[in-house]
């Protein structure tokens, strides 16, 4: 970490500062989520260090208490339902959208995309009463169909991002060594944009599987999923389950970050760009 | 054409996608034909009717799906209005049974289908809508190793001077409002026609803003005593049963102030257009058996509402109970009638008042 | 063969089967349009169906009320040839009380009660109670016995307030969003200053998004210039600490700030440990331990832990790309490094540091779980007054005009974003 010879005084300042300062961010980024953790571990049921001792009763409440390996269950079966709705709806899309010229583009990318932006209360208020006058409120395709509408935006972003820098001259250069614009498309585009698909649908998964707000209003009382259970949890008094759980949760999304860093990096080397 | 079986099997592929995530939705309806839901106030409040009611009820044979909320009967219309009546039967209280009576948003109680005697029931004939299960009070109470004893219930929630520190309060402006008056100095006897005037309302939010910066508002009848135990504040509100469970059960150091307790019942009502009304009748039924709700004390102390279950209430629970004499010297009665009337208005100007 | 002889000869391209090649073309690309348009269909129409209609469809109440117009429809009809100004005729009162008879039998009348509330306080109880008492009558003369009933009968207010609420179209909720309100004559004014909440929500949910911005934005914009600086290895470390949290589910981070800012929990700790605490009490800022649970700060704390990353990636990913052979030519021209930074470099990264922040300010506006878990009341933004107007107040009127006011802004500034930065540029992680 030695700063180079021909650094002025001023310099030197500003390169430990800077990496004083974000030493300080990152550890703001990261500290609230890993002391979190451990207090999952606390035999008494407050939230302060030191901890008197330790114990997995918690999570022995998470993996064993019906209420919450129901709402665990019923968190995967939405989310699963979610993302293959999701990603087969939004890789058309993005297909289609990445043509040239297609017509009115904008309009409909952001017509696409809107479900990201809008307010999530605003969604789930016009869906509840939208959904209850088609008798989905309350059920699970309901669920499903409104946490599809908000998971499609990611994967058609992240599709449409793989084909954008996707190089055209490929498939120029296998038209040119022959071959029919079906093989061009399953040899050559469907490998380079899987690596898009995947992450596209990580993201639904996240989206549905997180998500609180659309079910607040549209779970019936046996359809708890795993975020309600929480979001309830909170409300009503934090247990010491609820860590455990956010300790799962965190677990979880480790895995997902590792698998799409692995796509991108995948995908980066197989279209080329030097990492 | 290699690339054409290629595609078939993409859309195969799609297709048995789609089909298969239909299939995972199709296997269990959401609404399970013969499970009924059952919303009550969560805490230890829900966990004394799981012990007494529930828990007999599905050995009987029976489903159950419990389901938590904190009073809001706004959620309860909002369901039936969009025809979305996911709860079979719900725990209100007084002021709810009747504005929702009034409303239309519960059934009326057909008290023979129940085989229930209406005239057994104290305060059965206050509304057509419900079925009256416990009486409760609102009351504040302290931790008695961090504070001492107040002379009052005024002066444990206003006397910033003599008690400095937070307060837990209900984020609703029932009882609040008619406390902070009486701590202004309205007669309990007048609080009710100073309530119903514009000024008056004022009044009591004024007074109320002498503690606001020190408020911590709970939604959910477990948080007042879980602020107190956690030394958050040095006194909370809370319903007296939820401060006994966390007195006998956790032992918890805590001791009720009974002054101006705000007795109230709390009822059980069924949402117009559940799916399962029969169901709805036999549960009800089944929980006002009179020894189930004796059974209830044993978890939480409030009172019957079934008289016949009066003398098979452990009587040493009986000192714990609003109702005992010790504890009815300074008892202040809400007017249900008033709030059922006017509560949707106070909520909205609390609502208002808590937001600025 | 002598059609491709022909064709040869008057100059046209054509393709092997003998179609000039430019009909051919137009031909190939309109059967690839119309390809794109189907791929591209289903989604549309599932989100114009799941998601837009809904959404029109409740922005559509905060305009549409028949609640009056359709419980006291008789009423309604006779009121049309009222002049405003004396009470109403026997005629009225008549209608009044066949439609209030009618309406407590549907119990409907609170319903009514409820409605002009919204406009005369306290009057909810008194149709209420008049839809009692309504049934014992039942022989005219009506007037009399109904301004007996409850003397607010007896007020020209009253029948214009009715009289304004029947149609089934009202600017009332737009206008109560404003702070304004119709006055007997229907001309607007402004509410009292002890009612007017809504210009400071509005105010309140604009200042926290520019304030979590702000804060996103100096928290970001070192940690993205180091991590584009860096060497590739050092960078795909430090990026683990900007990823995590950006992929940790949203009520995962709002209950550990919650449970973290609770008064003397863990963060507290940190502050006292650090002397922190010390110092902002020798300084007079702070009085005794932190007391954050609940409170405007710990909102802004947690809304910036959870929106750093979506500032920090786009400016991140502009930062990438631009060389540093820029900085490198400045440098040996004679400027001294921060000039050459603040000249050269940093007008480079503006188009990132825009898609950052307008991102981030987007997303803060529609914040409702955070604040409603780690703030008090008065942090409460626009979704959470939207999330009590339905599951407290049961007012779908006011639900849907707060959407009105919070969807366009967020719509104004989504345009903005996509004029500016393009949405087809988006990027996750």
């Amino acid at each position: 970490m030695a700063v180079p010879s021909y650094f002025t005084t001023g310099e030197t300042i500003a390169y430990y500062a800077l990496r004083v300062f974000v030493g300080f961010v990152l550890l703001f980024l990261i500290s609230p989520i890993i002391a979190v953790m451990p207090l999952s571990f606390n035999s008494e049921s407050f939230f302060t260090y030191p901890m008197p001792g330790y114990s997995l009763k918690w999570y022995e409440d998470f993996f064993f208490n019906p209420r919450w390996s129901d709402a665990v269950k019923m968190s995967f079966l939405v989310a699963l339902a979610t993302t293959v709705l999701a990603t087969a709806l939004g890789t058309l899309a993005a297909l289609g959208l990445s043509r040239a010229n297609f017509p009115a583009k904008a309009t409909i990318m952001a017509v696409l995309i809107s479900p990201m932006i809008v307010p999530v209360i605003i969604s789930a208020v016009g869906m509840f009463k939208f959904y209850a006058q088609l008798d989905l409120a309350g059920t699970r395709l309901g669920i499903v169909l409104a946490h599809t509408a908000l998971a499609t935006p990611f994967v058609v972003i992240t599709v449409t991002a793989t084909l954008s820098s996707f190089d055209k001259t490929l498939m120029r250069a296998g038209a040119s060594c022959g071959a029919a614009p079906h093989t061009v498309f399953f040899k050559v585009v469907m490998p380079l944009i899987l690596p898009g698909m995947i992450s596209g649908a990580l993201f639904a998964f996240v989206t549905s599987f997180d998500e609180v707000v659309v079910v607040l209003f549209l779970a019936s009382p046996e359809d708890r999923t795993l975020p309600l259970q929480m979001f309830s949890g909170i409300r009503e008094m934090i247990s010491p389950t609820i860590t455990a759980a956010a300790t799962v949760l965190v677990l979880i999304s480790t895995a997902m970050l590792v698998t799409v860093e692995m796509l991108r990096r995948r995908s980066e080397k197989l279209r080329g760009i030097a990492s | 054409m290699e690339e054409a079986s290629r595609m078939k099997k993409i859309v195969t592929l799609l297709g048995a996608a789609l089909l298969s995530s239909s299939a995972i939705l199709a296997v269990a309806p959401a609404h399970a034909a013969d499970e009924l839901t059952i919303t009550s106030w969560g805490g230890s409040y829900s966990e004394s009717q799981r012990k007494a009611f529930y828990e007999p009820f599905i050995a009987a044979g029976n489903k159950i799906t419990e389901a938590e909320y904190n009073g809001e009967i706004a959620k309860v219309r909002a369901m039936v209005e969009a025809k979305a009546v996911t709860w079979d039967v719900v725990d209100v209280d007084t002021q709810t049974a009747l504005a929702g009576c009034a409303e239309g948003t519960f059934e009326t109680i057909d008290w023979a289908k129940l085989g229930l005697d209406r005239s057994k029931f104290i305060g059965g004939d206050v509304t057509d809508c419900a079925v009256p299960n416990i009486l409760y009070s609102t009351v504040a109470a302290y931790d008695t190793t961090k504070t001492k004893a107040p002379a009052n219930l005024f002066e444990a929630l206003f006397d910033q001077t003599k008690y400095p520190g937070k307060r837990a309060l209900q984020k609703s402006p029932f009882v609040n409002l008619e406390w902070a008056l009486m701590a202004d100095g309205v007669a309990a006897g007048d609080v009710y026609k100073v309530l119903g005037t514009e000024e008056g309302v004022e009044r009591a939010l004024k007074k109320l803003d002498t503690i606001k910066k020190d408020v911590i508002w709970w939604e959910s009848g477990a948080q007042g005593p879980q602020l107190l135990a956690d030394g958050q504040v040095v006194f909370a509100t809370s319903w007296n049963g939820r401060f006994f469970s966390a007195m006998k059960i956790d032992k918890k150091p805590f001791q009720i102030i009974w002054d101006y307790q705000a007795p109230d019942w709390d009822w059980w009502a069924i949402p117009k257009g559940t799916p399962k009304l029969d169901g709805a009748y036999r549960f009800i039924s089944f929980a006002s058996d009179p020894q189930r709700m004796a059974d209830q004390t044993k978890w939480i102390s409030y009172g019957p509402a079934n008289k016949d279950a009066a003398p098979l209430v452990d009587p040493t629970i009986l000192v714990d109970l609003p109702s005992a004499p010790d504890n009815l010297k300074t008892v202040f009665y809400p007017d249900p009638q008033f709030w059922g009337d006017k509560g949707d208005e106070l909520r909205e100007r609390f609502n208002a008042w808590l937001a600025q | 063969m002598a059609m491709a002889q022909a064709a040869a000869n008057d100059g046209v391209m054509r393709a092997a089967d003998g179609t000039p090649l430019k009909v051919a073309l137009a031909r190939a690309e309109r059967r690839e349009k119309v390809k794109a348009v189907g791929l591209v269909l289903p989604l549309f129409a599932f989100i114009i169906l799941s998601f837009v209609v809904p959404i029109l469809i409740m922005l559509y109440n905060s305009v549409y009320d028949p609640d009056v117009a359709e419980n006291l429809p008789q009423t309604v009809v006779a009121l049309k040839q009222w002049d405003g100004k004396e009470l109403p005729s026997e005629e009225v009162f008549a209608a009044f009380v066949a439609d209030m008879k009618a309406a407590q039998k549907n119990k409907q009348v609170a319903l009514v009660g409820k409605r002009l509330n919204y406009e005369i306080s306290g009057i909810r109880s008194k149709v209420v109670a008049t839809g009692r008492k309504v049934a014992a009558l039942d022989a005219a003369p009506f007037k009399d016995a109904v301004i007996a009933i409850d003397k607010v009968w007896g007020e020209a207010e009253t029948w214009a307030t009715i009289k304004r609420s029947s149609s089934v179209y009202t600017p009332f909720y737009i206008l109560s969003m404003l702070d304004l309100r119709q006055d007997a004559n229907g001309s607007i004014e402004r509410v009292p200053a002890d009612r007017s909440i809504y210009k400071d929500i509005l105010a309140r949910t604009l200042g926290i998004s520019f304030l979590v911005t702000l804060m996103t934005l100096i928290f970001g914009y070192p940690v993205a210039y180091l991590l584009a600086t860096s060497p590739q290895k050092t960078a795909s470390i430090l990026m683990i600490f900007v990823l995590l949290p950006f992929w940790t589910s949203l009520l995962v981070r709002t209950t550990a700030w919650m449970i973290l800012m609770t008064d003397g929990g863990v963060f507290a700790q940190v502050l006292n440990y650090t002397g922190i605490t010390w110092l902002l009490n020798t300084a007079g800022l702070m009085e005794g331990e932190p007391q954050l649970f609940k409170t405007r700060f710990a909102t802004i704390v947690a809304m910036t832990h959870i929106q750093l990353p979506f500032t920090l990636l786009p400016i991140y990913s502009v930062m990438k790309t631009i060389s540093p052979n820029y900085m490198r030519a400045a440098k040996s021209l004679g400027g001294t490094p921060f000039y050459c930074f603040l000249r050269v470099y940093m007008p480079q990264t503006l188009p990132g540091v825009a898609a950052g922040c307008l991102l981030t300010f987007i997303l803060c506006l529609g914040y409702y779980i955070t604040p409603a878990l780690v703030g008090g009341p008065t942090d409460q933004m626009i979704s959470g007054f939207i999330e009590r107007a339905i599951n407290s107040e049961n007012n779908w009127g006011k639900a849907s005009a707060l959407g009105v006011i919070l969807l366009t802004a967020t719509m104004i500034l989504y345009y903005v974003y996509n004029k500016l930065i393009g949405i087809d540029r988006m990027k996750l992680g």
